[in-house]
Protein backbone atom coordinates (compact mmCIF):
# COMPACT_ATOMS: atom_id res chain seq x y z
CA UNK A 1 0.00 0.00 0.00
CA UNK A 2 2.56 2.51 0.74
CA UNK A 3 4.49 1.75 -2.63
CA UNK A 4 1.54 2.85 -4.35
CA UNK A 5 1.10 6.09 -2.45
CA UNK A 6 4.90 7.04 -3.00
CA UNK A 7 4.65 6.41 -6.92
CA UNK A 8 1.45 8.34 -7.50
CA UNK A 9 3.54 11.24 -6.12
CA UNK A 10 6.92 10.34 -7.56
CA UNK A 11 6.85 12.49 -11.12
CA UNK A 12 8.48 15.69 -10.14
CA UNK A 13 7.94 19.09 -11.52
CA UNK A 14 11.29 18.36 -13.69
CA UNK A 15 10.02 15.46 -14.96
CA UNK A 16 7.17 17.23 -16.26
CA UNK A 17 9.08 20.60 -17.70
CA UNK A 18 11.19 18.10 -19.31
CA UNK A 19 8.16 16.07 -21.23
CA UNK A 20 6.31 19.16 -22.12
CA UNK A 21 10.10 20.82 -23.84
CA UNK A 22 10.09 17.44 -25.94
CA UNK A 23 6.83 17.65 -26.71
CA UNK A 24 7.54 21.21 -28.14
CA UNK A 25 10.49 20.02 -30.03
CA UNK A 26 8.12 17.16 -31.47
CA UNK A 27 6.11 19.46 -33.05
CA UNK A 28 8.53 21.63 -34.76
CA UNK A 29 10.20 18.28 -35.85
CA UNK A 30 7.18 17.26 -37.34
CA UNK A 31 6.99 20.51 -38.88
CA UNK A 32 10.39 20.37 -40.40
CA UNK A 33 10.52 17.18 -41.53
CA UNK A 34 7.00 17.51 -43.40
CA UNK A 35 9.22 20.26 -45.65
CA UNK A 36 12.01 17.90 -46.32
CA UNK A 37 11.25 15.26 -49.46
CA UNK A 38 11.28 11.91 -48.12
CA UNK A 39 9.34 10.45 -50.20
CA UNK A 40 6.89 7.90 -49.42
CA UNK A 41 8.46 8.17 -45.73
CA UNK A 42 7.14 11.52 -45.14
CA UNK A 43 3.91 10.25 -43.57
CA UNK A 44 5.55 7.24 -41.80
CA UNK A 45 7.94 10.20 -40.00
CA UNK A 46 5.29 12.30 -39.48
CA UNK A 47 2.76 9.50 -37.75
CA UNK A 48 6.26 7.93 -35.87
CA UNK A 49 6.62 11.43 -34.30
CA UNK A 50 3.33 12.08 -33.30
CA UNK A 51 2.76 8.43 -31.28
CA UNK A 52 6.25 9.15 -29.51
CA UNK A 53 4.44 12.23 -28.33
CA UNK A 54 1.19 10.93 -27.48
CA UNK A 55 3.40 8.13 -25.38
CA UNK A 56 5.19 10.59 -23.36
CA UNK A 57 1.75 12.32 -22.51
CA UNK A 58 -0.13 8.79 -21.75
CA UNK A 59 2.83 7.81 -19.70
CA UNK A 60 3.72 11.06 -18.23
CA UNK A 61 0.95 13.82 -17.63
CA UNK A 62 -1.50 10.41 -17.86
CA UNK A 63 0.32 8.82 -15.21
CA UNK A 64 0.19 5.71 -17.13
CA UNK A 65 3.97 4.78 -16.05
CA UNK A 66 3.41 4.60 -12.18
CA UNK A 67 0.39 2.65 -12.47
CA UNK A 68 -0.61 0.12 -10.43
CA UNK A 69 -3.27 -1.38 -11.33
CA UNK A 70 -3.30 -4.16 -13.71
CA UNK A 71 -7.01 -3.56 -14.99
CA UNK A 72 -6.11 -0.36 -16.08
CA UNK A 73 -2.96 -1.46 -18.06
CA UNK A 74 -5.79 -3.94 -19.81
CA UNK A 75 -8.18 -1.43 -20.56
CA UNK A 76 -5.28 0.43 -22.20
CA UNK A 77 -4.06 -2.35 -24.45
CA UNK A 78 -6.70 -3.63 -25.67
CA UNK A 79 -8.37 -0.06 -26.70
CA UNK A 80 -5.31 -0.08 -29.00
CA UNK A 81 -5.45 -3.42 -29.70
CA UNK A 82 -9.41 -2.78 -31.16
CA UNK A 83 -8.20 0.09 -32.37
CA UNK A 84 -5.34 -1.44 -34.53
CA UNK A 85 -8.53 -4.24 -35.57
CA UNK A 86 -10.50 -1.34 -36.71
CA UNK A 87 -8.03 0.02 -39.17
CA UNK A 88 -6.26 -3.11 -39.83
CA UNK A 89 -9.62 -5.11 -41.25
CA UNK A 90 -10.67 -2.30 -42.98
CA UNK A 91 -7.61 -1.69 -44.86
CA UNK A 92 -7.61 -5.32 -45.81
CA UNK A 93 -11.37 -4.71 -47.28
CA UNK A 94 -10.62 -1.52 -49.27
CA UNK A 95 -6.76 -1.86 -49.99
CA UNK A 96 -7.73 -5.12 -52.13
CA UNK A 97 -11.10 -4.08 -53.43
CA UNK A 98 -11.57 -3.07 -56.86
CA UNK A 99 -12.98 0.97 -56.87
CA UNK A 100 -15.31 2.17 -59.72
CA UNK B 1 -25.77 13.36 18.82
CA UNK B 2 -24.36 13.37 15.37
CA UNK B 3 -20.84 13.63 16.58
CA UNK B 4 -20.78 10.80 18.85
CA UNK B 5 -22.29 8.59 16.44
CA UNK B 6 -19.27 9.25 13.79
CA UNK B 7 -16.91 8.84 16.40
CA UNK B 8 -18.41 5.32 17.01
CA UNK B 9 -17.91 4.45 13.36
CA UNK B 10 -14.72 5.60 13.44
CA UNK B 11 -13.81 3.96 16.31
CA UNK B 12 -15.73 0.44 15.24
CA UNK B 13 -13.03 0.79 11.77
CA UNK B 14 -10.32 0.99 14.22
CA UNK B 15 -8.93 4.23 12.60
CA UNK B 16 -9.73 7.96 12.38
CA UNK B 17 -12.37 7.69 9.40
CA UNK B 18 -11.93 10.38 6.78
CA UNK B 19 -14.57 11.77 4.78
CA UNK B 20 -13.97 11.74 1.57
CA UNK B 21 -13.32 8.40 1.51
CA UNK B 22 -17.02 6.41 0.39
CA UNK B 23 -18.01 3.62 2.40
CA UNK B 24 -18.04 0.99 -0.70
CA UNK B 25 -14.05 1.58 -0.96
CA UNK B 26 -11.52 -0.05 1.63
CA UNK B 27 -8.72 2.77 0.89
CA UNK B 28 -8.33 5.61 -0.59
CA UNK B 29 -6.02 4.11 -2.76
CA UNK B 30 -8.54 2.38 -3.99
CA UNK B 31 -11.21 4.78 -4.63
CA UNK B 32 -8.68 6.68 -6.90
CA UNK B 33 -7.99 3.37 -8.95
CA UNK B 34 -11.79 2.83 -9.39
CA UNK B 35 -12.19 6.29 -10.49
CA UNK B 36 -9.25 6.17 -13.13
CA UNK B 37 -10.08 3.24 -13.98
CA UNK B 38 -13.60 4.22 -14.95
CA UNK B 39 -12.20 7.54 -17.20
CA UNK B 40 -9.29 4.95 -19.11
CA UNK B 41 -12.56 2.68 -20.05
CA UNK B 42 -14.42 5.77 -20.99
CA UNK B 43 -11.28 7.46 -23.20
CA UNK B 44 -11.35 3.45 -24.68
CA UNK B 45 -14.52 4.35 -26.52
CA UNK B 46 -13.88 7.80 -27.04
CA UNK B 47 -10.39 6.44 -29.06
CA UNK B 48 -12.93 3.74 -30.48
CA UNK B 49 -15.37 6.91 -31.75
CA UNK B 50 -12.82 9.02 -33.00
CA UNK B 51 -11.24 5.80 -34.45
CA UNK B 52 -13.97 5.35 -37.33
CA UNK B 53 -13.10 9.16 -38.06
CA UNK B 54 -9.53 8.59 -38.97
CA UNK B 55 -10.37 5.21 -40.73
CA UNK B 56 -12.54 7.06 -42.65
CA UNK B 57 -9.78 9.73 -43.49
CA UNK B 58 -7.03 7.02 -43.82
CA UNK B 59 -9.19 5.55 -46.80
CA UNK B 60 -9.93 8.73 -48.82
CA UNK B 61 -6.24 10.18 -48.22
CA UNK B 62 -4.13 6.87 -49.99
CA UNK B 63 -7.69 6.85 -52.47
CA UNK B 64 -7.58 10.81 -53.38
CA UNK B 65 -4.14 11.34 -52.30
CA UNK B 66 -3.26 14.38 -55.03
CA UNK B 67 -6.76 16.25 -53.93
CA UNK B 68 -5.97 15.66 -49.92
CA UNK B 69 -2.64 17.23 -50.59
CA UNK B 70 -3.48 19.88 -52.97
CA UNK B 71 -6.92 21.20 -50.35
CA UNK B 72 -4.36 20.42 -46.94
CA UNK B 73 -2.22 23.23 -48.46
CA UNK B 74 -4.81 25.54 -48.60
CA UNK B 75 -4.42 25.21 -44.74
CA UNK B 76 -2.03 27.46 -42.94
CA UNK B 77 0.43 25.13 -40.72
CA UNK B 78 1.74 28.17 -38.98
CA UNK B 79 -1.56 28.48 -37.30
CA UNK B 80 -2.26 24.55 -36.72
CA UNK B 81 1.65 24.51 -35.12
CA UNK B 82 0.70 27.42 -33.26
CA UNK B 83 -2.69 25.80 -32.30
CA UNK B 84 -0.57 22.44 -30.92
CA UNK B 85 2.00 24.34 -28.50
CA UNK B 86 -1.08 26.19 -27.11
CA UNK B 87 -2.72 22.72 -26.61
CA UNK B 88 0.65 21.77 -25.22
CA UNK B 89 1.12 24.09 -23.01
CA UNK B 90 -2.19 23.71 -21.72
CA UNK B 91 -1.57 19.82 -20.57
CA UNK B 92 1.37 21.14 -18.74
CA UNK B 93 -0.46 23.52 -16.64
CA UNK B 94 -2.61 20.46 -16.42
CA UNK B 95 0.11 18.36 -14.64
CA UNK B 96 0.90 21.41 -12.44
CA UNK B 97 -2.63 21.83 -11.17
CA UNK B 98 -2.71 18.41 -9.98
CA UNK B 99 0.63 18.64 -8.59
CA UNK B 100 0.12 21.94 -6.90
CA UNK B 101 -3.05 20.65 -5.07
CA UNK B 102 -1.08 17.08 -4.08
CA UNK B 103 1.17 19.52 -2.03
CA UNK B 104 -1.40 21.84 -1.13
CA UNK B 105 -0.30 25.00 -3.14
CA UNK B 106 -3.40 26.79 -3.56
CA UNK B 107 -2.16 29.75 -5.37
CA UNK B 108 -0.23 27.89 -7.88
CA UNK B 109 -2.97 25.41 -8.34
CA UNK B 110 -6.00 27.81 -8.99
CA UNK B 111 -3.21 29.68 -10.76
CA UNK B 112 -2.69 26.64 -13.21
CA UNK B 113 -6.42 26.28 -13.86
CA UNK B 114 -6.88 29.66 -14.92
CA UNK B 115 -4.04 29.22 -17.39
CA UNK B 116 -5.56 25.94 -18.97
CA UNK B 117 -8.82 28.07 -19.37
CA UNK B 118 -7.24 30.57 -20.93
CA UNK B 119 -5.02 28.43 -23.20
CA UNK B 120 -8.16 26.40 -24.06
CA UNK B 121 -9.99 29.59 -25.15
CA UNK B 122 -6.81 30.56 -26.87
CA UNK B 123 -6.98 27.38 -29.00
CA UNK B 124 -10.41 27.56 -30.12
CA UNK B 125 -9.90 31.03 -30.99
CA UNK B 126 -7.49 30.05 -33.31
CA UNK B 127 -9.67 27.93 -34.48
CA UNK B 128 -12.56 30.32 -35.33
CA UNK B 129 -9.93 32.24 -37.47
CA UNK B 130 -8.99 29.37 -39.22
CA UNK B 131 -12.64 28.55 -39.75
CA UNK B 132 -13.91 32.00 -41.15
CA UNK B 133 -11.48 31.63 -43.49
CA UNK B 134 -12.76 28.31 -45.09
CA UNK B 135 -16.10 30.47 -45.11
CA UNK B 136 -14.43 33.62 -46.99
CA UNK B 137 -12.85 30.62 -49.48
CA UNK B 138 -15.83 28.69 -49.93
CA UNK B 139 -14.19 25.68 -49.08
CA UNK B 140 -16.89 24.71 -46.68
CA UNK B 141 -18.54 21.08 -48.38
CA UNK B 142 -21.98 22.35 -49.51
CA UNK B 143 -24.02 23.80 -52.31
CA UNK B 144 -21.46 26.83 -52.45
CA UNK B 145 -18.01 24.85 -52.16
CA UNK B 146 -15.78 25.87 -54.61
CA UNK B 147 -12.02 24.26 -55.33
CA UNK B 148 -11.98 24.91 -59.38
CA UNK B 149 -8.76 25.11 -61.00
CA UNK B 150 -6.45 23.73 -58.08
CA UNK B 151 -3.07 22.68 -59.33
CA UNK B 152 -2.42 19.18 -58.31
CA UNK B 153 0.72 19.02 -56.37
CA UNK B 154 3.77 16.98 -58.32
CA UNK B 155 0.98 16.68 -61.10
CA UNK B 156 2.11 19.63 -63.59
CA UNK B 157 -0.52 20.63 -65.72
CA UNK B 158 -3.41 18.68 -64.14
CA UNK B 159 -6.35 19.68 -61.59
CA UNK B 160 -7.76 18.85 -58.54
CA UNK B 161 -11.15 16.85 -58.54
CA UNK B 162 -13.28 19.36 -56.49
CA UNK B 163 -15.36 16.44 -55.24
CA UNK B 164 -12.45 14.35 -53.75
CA UNK B 165 -11.30 17.85 -52.06
CA UNK B 166 -14.51 18.60 -50.78
CA UNK B 167 -14.14 15.23 -49.02
CA UNK B 168 -11.29 16.29 -47.70
CA UNK B 169 -12.94 19.31 -46.26
CA UNK B 170 -15.72 17.18 -45.19
CA UNK B 171 -13.41 15.28 -42.90
CA UNK B 172 -11.48 17.97 -42.03
CA UNK B 173 -14.64 19.52 -40.27
CA UNK B 174 -16.19 16.90 -39.10
CA UNK B 175 -12.33 15.90 -36.82
CA UNK B 176 -11.40 19.19 -36.23
CA UNK B 177 -15.08 20.13 -34.83
CA UNK B 178 -15.66 17.01 -32.86
CA UNK B 179 -11.91 17.93 -31.71
CA UNK B 180 -13.05 21.39 -30.72
CA UNK B 181 -16.53 19.94 -28.90
CA UNK B 182 -14.38 18.14 -26.77
CA UNK B 183 -12.76 21.11 -26.05
CA UNK B 184 -15.17 23.30 -24.92
CA UNK B 185 -16.49 20.11 -22.58
CA UNK B 186 -12.96 20.41 -21.51
CA UNK B 187 -13.66 24.11 -20.59
CA UNK B 188 -16.57 23.31 -19.12
CA UNK B 189 -15.17 21.04 -16.74
CA UNK B 190 -12.38 23.04 -16.00
CA UNK B 191 -14.44 25.89 -15.25
CA UNK B 192 -15.65 23.79 -12.52
CA UNK B 193 -13.04 22.80 -11.49
CA UNK B 194 -11.43 26.34 -10.82
CA UNK B 195 -14.55 26.64 -8.96
CA UNK B 196 -14.61 24.00 -6.23
CA UNK B 197 -11.04 24.57 -6.48
CA UNK B 198 -12.06 28.42 -5.25
CA UNK B 199 -14.15 27.15 -2.19
CA UNK B 200 -11.10 24.49 -1.12
CA UNK B 201 -12.75 21.09 -2.34
CA UNK B 202 -9.80 19.50 -3.11
CA UNK B 203 -7.41 18.63 -0.69
CA UNK B 204 -3.88 16.69 -0.30
CA UNK B 205 -5.83 13.26 0.34
CA UNK B 206 -9.00 14.42 -2.05
CA UNK B 207 -8.50 15.29 -5.95
CA UNK B 208 -9.66 12.52 -7.90
CA UNK B 209 -11.95 15.54 -10.18
CA UNK B 210 -8.71 16.80 -10.52
CA UNK B 211 -7.27 14.01 -12.03
CA UNK B 212 -10.14 13.06 -13.68
CA UNK B 213 -10.25 15.97 -15.62
CA UNK B 214 -6.94 16.16 -16.33
CA UNK B 215 -7.10 12.61 -17.93
CA UNK B 216 -10.14 13.60 -20.38
CA UNK B 217 -8.13 17.30 -21.16
CA UNK B 218 -4.65 15.03 -21.85
CA UNK B 219 -6.87 12.89 -24.31
CA UNK B 220 -7.92 15.89 -26.10
CA UNK B 221 -4.65 16.80 -26.66
CA UNK B 222 -3.58 13.63 -28.05
CA UNK B 223 -6.05 13.00 -30.91
CA UNK B 224 -4.89 17.01 -31.58
CA UNK B 225 -1.69 15.65 -32.09
CA UNK B 226 -2.60 12.90 -34.28
CA UNK B 227 -4.97 15.59 -36.48
CA UNK B 228 -2.31 18.45 -36.48
CA UNK B 229 0.02 15.96 -39.18
CA UNK B 230 -2.63 14.44 -40.56
CA UNK B 231 -4.56 17.79 -41.51
CA UNK B 232 -1.79 19.88 -42.06
CA UNK B 233 0.98 18.83 -43.24
CA UNK B 234 0.01 16.36 -46.12
CA UNK B 235 3.31 16.06 -48.74
CA UNK B 236 4.59 19.72 -48.24
CA UNK B 237 7.60 19.17 -49.91
CA UNK B 238 8.48 21.72 -52.81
Amino acid sequence: MSDHSSSEHSSSLGTYIAVWLALIAGTILTVVAAHINLGPFNAAVALTIATVKALLVALFFMHLRGASEKLLKLVVISTIFFLFILLALSMADYGTRVWS
Amino acid sequence: MPDSSAVAVGQSHGETHNPALLHHFATEQQQRDSASLGMWIFLGTEVMFFGGLFCAYLIYRLKYFGEFAAASQTLSWQLGMTNTIVLICSSLTVVLAIWAVQRGKRALLLSSLILTLIFGFAFLGIKSIEYAEKFEKHHVPGPSFQFANVPLPGHPGEMANPAHAQLYFSLYFIMTGLHALHMIIGIGIFAWLLYASWHGRFTTEYNTPLEIGGLYWHFVDIIWIYLFPLLYLIDLRK
